[in-house]
């Protein structure tokens, strides 16, 4: 295996690629009980519509979230259940862009690599087993549909974009679900779940070569074609549609603005820039910054006012969001703060000051195997180095800043999304 | 990592110390032990957010954020907690260890000593605390508060404490209730907040590189101008009810697709002389694990529901359910979460159930010694009970536990209330 060492930061990375495609990561962590494992598979809700073996395929919204509910039952019974009877808790998720299967645990970590390696790859799906979880994502379908923060958010990229499958919920609607088949969760697992295709993550107190020697043994030999993917037509710069309102049970209105940024860049391009935009949106709107004291001492935000950026498949946003009376008045206030930044540049020294805080902040993130393993397993599917995070980091200029805002921050680009109390509330 | 030792080094503030190189950052907490009671809950809650809007030194929250952000970006966040009746407020700080820190700066003493200033000294007029600071944070409490009914899953528990133990202090929100908070004023905060100081016991959490004579300086520096001249401030505690009646029955109608069932359990006699181990694993057989009775057979097998999961409040001496639901599975889903009980009453507990129960508490144990915020709530915990296992020797206690002790447990366990929330246009 490769030795990566970041004296900077106190970290070593072990790194191999195994015959058949697989990536391999392994993060030494002595001193740790906790032994976490991510394996992750390049594809997310987003990748709906794909070409394999010359043919194109359309998916209904769903299928991803689908397929990592699925993939955890098995002939012999529950993946769930054997991980945690050895002792582990396991988890998955589906974000846009990847599904990502993990587990953590302080003991037999060997035996629980080999049931994480061996339940991803194998697949074993009955119409009973997909009709019976139908139902269950239903439940959770409704359940997300409940909840305010989930529907602000999805209000936004609907209004934001025309055609990037961002539009849609990860998990589908109970509508688009319902067409699912065993035969799709099959073919979309031919389709993406190849080692090729896959990383495997793993921190804490282990053996570099046990990981890659399990591997090795429990996964396919051989390389296989990926599925090329297609995220819809080309997006305009300006909003599909500029602000969109939603009555639910909240007690304050919440609201979630956001412009498109360009999307599509992968390796350093891309670090910099997810760096670069969370810095640049921290000192835009940041809780040291005087727009922050301004609006909050104005009663416009509370704590939890938030800025920052968010990258998926083909496509990348600037947003702000968080509890207001006023959302219109909070935004109209955003976008002065920017234009004057883009046009005089920012405070020297609030500009230092996040510098050192912004460091502060990724050698936190180092604590936790968890965000350790998440951020590697993103950074190999787009092609960078996390561990390098505080070197770009240091690159960034007040002139990248000023670039930033005044290129990606503008009335006219800006959606809104405000979800209001339904009754009761004030 | 070294033992954690607790040590008075203040009159009624200890300071609890764990020194290890395992982590990239150290984290100070002060914690304020507080007894809860609706007349006080809003206040205590508001002091730490009040607090960190400024103080004498860095007067607003910009110059305040400022000042944490030159030291590499160093946390200070308000916490407030209820554990049992006590209601537990304070700050939580963290910041980047020693070792990697530019050119050597020591951030410890630095941000102990911001701590002192912002717990001691407050920015205050003529001896108030600054009347926007008050007006608006009791504004933001109270919409806090409010905004409770934002998560229907959170809000279920926090209905099922509320009407479960109406008329015990446990009823009273952490958080104190929203109108209360709306009539606190700069004056009635202050006069609160200058008692507090004088008597209040107080929790000190290090964890972190520096040795324990370098933390109990740095804090002794911060806080040397404590005023501890109340002798009699009553310490905060816990009033444990075993006994129940008539199992009750709430209900209310919101505008949600799927339902909330929540059940409140008292844990009955053996809150006398609790041991938590034998808790810890009753709750991994009973609903606290992915391998539980209540995820296997409620949700998994049976399908009634999207989650189910119990939870154990050792302090009060309470078991709770929570699940959600289709609203017309309610009877089916109550019948199946009481059927689980009733199994772990007759010992039906399987030897794997026994031992996957065990391993998820001993993995839970083992895994938040990797963890600073969980090491920190764990000591808070041990502290309140006036106790000191680390969390090692917990987990061989659980490994220790048999299942004759886990259907002791499930026996003394006595349901006192079921809460519903159902849906308002279905219910019309």
């Amino acid at each position: 295996m490769e030795l990566r060492k970041y004296e900077n930061i106190g970290e070593q990375v072990l790194f191999d690629t195994l015959p058949n495609g697989l990536a391999i990561y392994v993060i030494p962590k002595k001193g740790f009980f906790k032994k976490v494992a991510f394996f992750g598979v390049n594809y997310g809700g987003s990748d709906r519509r794909f070409k394999l073996k010359g043919e194109w395929h359309d998916t209904p919204a769903g299928v991803a979230h689908f397929l990592e509910h699925k993939m955890f039952d098995k002939k012999d019974g529950n993946a769930l259940a054997a991980l945690s009877a050895n002792g582990a808790s396991p988890n998955a998720f589906t974000s846009s862009g990847i599904t990502a299967y993990h587990f953590e645990c302080t003991e037999n970590f060997e035996a629980n690599l080999r049931i994480l390696l061996r339940f991803v790859s194998e697949p074993y799906f009955t119409d009973e087993s997909v009709s019976k979880e139908q139902g269950i994502i239903a439940q959770e379908i409704r359940m997300t549909e409940d909840n305010p923060q989930h529907k602000v958010f999805q209000n936004l990229f609907r209004s934001l974009y025309a055609y990037n499958p961002i539009r849609d919920s990860i998990a589908g609607t109970v509508d688009s679900i319902a067409q699912i088949t065993a035969q799709t969760l099959y073919y979309c697992h031919e389709a993406f779940y190849n080692p090729s295709n896959m990383v495997l993550c793993v921190a804490g107190d282990v053996d570099p070569q046990i990981v890659g020697s399990v591997a090795e043994e429990i996964l396919p030999k051989a390389k296989s074609e990926v599925a090329v993917r297609d995220y819809g037509a080309k997006e305009q710069q300006f909003p599909a549609s500029a602000k969109t309102e939603e009555a639910m049970e909240v007690a304050v209105p919440l609201f979630m603005a956001g412009t498109k940024l360009g999307g599509g860049l992968r390796g350093k391009d891309r670090q910099r820039n997810e760096l670069l935009g969370d810095f640049a949106m921290n000192l835009l709107l940041g809780k040291s910054t005087p727009l922050y004291a301004r609006l909050y001492a104005e009663g416009l935000i509370n704590s939890s006012f938030f800025g920052g950026t968010t990258f998926f498949p083909d496509g990348a946003a600037a947003i702000v969001g968080g509890e207001s009376r006023n959302p219109d008045a909070v935004c109209e206030a955003v976008m002065e703060e920017a234009a004057k930044i883009a046009s005089k540049g920012p405070d020297k020294a609030l500009y230092q000051r996040l510098k050192k805080a912004a460091l502060g902040e990724e050698i936190r993130a180092l604590n936790s195997l968890y965000l350790i393993c998440n951020r590697q397993m993103t950074g190999h599917f787009e092609d960078y180095d996390p561990m390098d995070n505080i070197k770009i980091m240091e690159e960034i200029t007040a002139g990248d800043i000023v670039e930033f805002i005044g290129s990606s921050l503008s009335p006219e680009k800006l959606a809104l999304s405000v979800i209001r109390p339904s009754k009761g509330g004030k | 990592m070294e033992t954690a030792i607790r040590k008075e080094i203040l009159p009624q503030v200890s300071l609890t110390s764990i020194t290890t190189k395992k982590f990239k950052t150290g984290c100070i907490s002060v914690t304020f032990k507080l007894q809860l009671e609706s007349e006080n809950a809003a206040k205590n809650a508001l002091l730490p957010q009040v607090l960190l809007r400024g103080c004498a030194r860095y007067p607003d929250m910009e110059s305040l954020s400022a000042a944490m952000d030159e030291l590499y970006g160093a946390r200070i966040e308000p916490v407030v907690r209820k554990k049992g009746e006590v209601q537990c407020v304070g700050l939580y700080a963290d910041f980047v260890d020693d070792a990697f820190v530019p050119k050597g700066e020591k951030l410890l003493e630095k941000v102990a000593e911001l701590i002192g200033q912002i717990l001691l000294f407050p920015a205050t007029k003529a001896g108030i605390f600054n009347s926007d600071y008050v007006k608006s944070e009791r504004e933001n409490l109270s919409d806090r508060i409010r905004a409770r009914i934002n998560d229907k899953q959170l809000y279920a528990a926090t209905r099922l404490n509320e009407l479960m133990c109406s008329g015990e202090a446990y009823s009273v929100d952490s958080l104190g209730n929203a109108d209360d908070s709306m009539k606190i004023t700069p004056q009635t905060l202050t006069e609160h907040y200058r008692r507090i100081l004088e008597g209040a016991a107080i929790e000190i959490f290090y964890c972190g590189s520096a040795d324990r004579k370098r933390i109990e300086t740095a804090m002794l520096g911060a806080l040397g101008t404590l005023p501890r001249t109340q002798n009699g401030f009553a310490v905060a505690s816990t009033d444990v009810k075993t006994e129940t009646g008539d199992v009750r029955y709430f209900k209310d109608s919101l505008d949600v697709t799927q339902g909330k069932l929540a059940l409140g359990f008292r844990l009955g006699e053996i809150m006398r002389r609790p041991a938590l181990a034998p808790i810890m694993v009753f709750n991994a057989v009973y609903g606290g694990s992915v391998t539980s009775k209540l995820f296997t057979n409620v949700r998994e097998r049976l399908s009634l529901c999207y989650y189910a999961s119990s939870r154990i409040e050792r302090h009060k001496g309470l078991l709770f359910v929570y699940s959600g639901i289709e609203v017309d599975k309610y009877d089916d889903a109550l019948k199946e979460i009481l059927h689980q009980m009733e199994l772990c009453r007759q010992g039906q507990i399987t030897a794997d159930e026994l031992s996957n129960a065990k391993k998820s508490v001993v993995t839970d144990l083992n895994s938040l010694m990797d963890d600073q915020t969980q090491l920190e709530n764990y000591y808070l915990g041990q502290a309140l009970d006036s106790t000191s296992c680390t969390p090692d020797l917990l987990a061989s206690l659980v490994s220790e536990v048999s299942a004759e002790e886990v259907v002791a447990v499930a026996n003394s366990v006595r349901l006192d209330s079921v809460y519903f929330i159902e849906n308002a246009e279905r219910s019309a």
